[in-house]
């Protein structure tokens, strides 16, 4: 993805992820040691009045870490910091998304490009926004 | 300990990780991220320092079950990578108290950040978790 001539205002491609999935929630308890049970089992997201299982928020910012990656590259990424804004349920395909809201051009030739971006669910839902840093270089 | 303003400045123990290629690996494959560089285990994704379970200090006693996560921000002096030993220490930053729909709700927002063994600082991440059920 090329972002670099991307002016305030303007939308960074969209990213869509693959469907919320119960085995992708218990690799990432075990990958992350969120051991949270009412990520993993129905029984206790259900005692808990949720119904059943609900992804761990951290996913949801992992997806989002994920599309900044995919638009500047691992080794661009400077801040990212997310609000958990609604549960995320099995079969959930989130979209992530973006805006830019500041180029601030430094000293070296890059510009730090201020993103907003948030995670929709298939309804058009923002189920986690926030805002990243990214460097990006000129071609 | 109680929850309330004497707890902020409480800092907990240093904690040392290793960061595993191994352990990267499995947490781009969680996560779904397909990029090489995180799936062969090398640079550790954007949210890797989740991972690095540092309790809070006060609230290591509480039932998760009361626990909502507010918000999470994670800022990068580099990427991490395998191979890396970050040590990483966790303060409470800010403690306020509202009433709410859950009765009262206590925010704890901490900050953990992680050192090289030269004392350079790799990561610092934001943390904001809310705890209800105070009392009940």
């Amino acid at each position: 993805m090329q972002i670099i001539g991307l002016e305030p205002g303007e939308a960074t491609p969209s990213l869509e992820m693959a469907p919320v999935h119960k085995v992708q929630l218990v690799k990432y308890a075990g990958a992350s040691g969120d051991f949270n049970l009412i990520h993993t089992d129905a029984e206790t997201a259900r005692a808990a009045g949720l119904g059943d299982v609900i992804a761990h928020g951290m996913l949801s910012m992992g997806f989002l870490g994920r599309y900044l990656t995919e638009l500047a590259g691992p080794e661009n990424v400077r801040r990212l910091g997310v609000k958990f804004q609604a549960m995320v349920r099995l079969g959930d395909v989130l979209t992530c998304r973006g805006i830019v809201k500041a180029r601030t051009p430094l000293a070296d030739g890059r510009t730090l490009l201020t993103l907003e971006i948030w995670a929709e669910n298939q309804r058009g839902e923002k189920v986690t926004t926030g805002e990243g840093d990214v460097w990006v270089s000129p071609a | 300990m109680p929850l309330d303003h004497s707890l902020i400045g409480a800092t907990s123990g240093a904690t040392a990780f290793v960061v595993e290629q191994g352990a990267i690996a499995r947490f781009a494959d969680a996560i779904g991220d397909p990029n090489p560089v995180y799936r062969r285990g090398d640079v550790a994704p954007p949210t890797f320092p989740t991972t690095f379970r540092v309790a809070v200090p006060g609230l290591a006693d509480i039932d998760p079950a009361r626990f909502i996560h507010g918000n999470e921000e994670y800022t990068y002096q580099r990427p991490i990578r395998a191979g890396d030993v970050l040590t990483c220490r966790r303060r409470i930053a800010e403690l306020f108290v509202k009433e709410g729909r859950l009765g009262r709700m206590v925010f704890v927002i901490s900050i953990i950040e992680g050192h090289d063994p030269d004392g350079a600082l790799v990561f610092a991440g934001k943390s904001t978790v809310i705890v209800h059920g105070e009392g009940e």
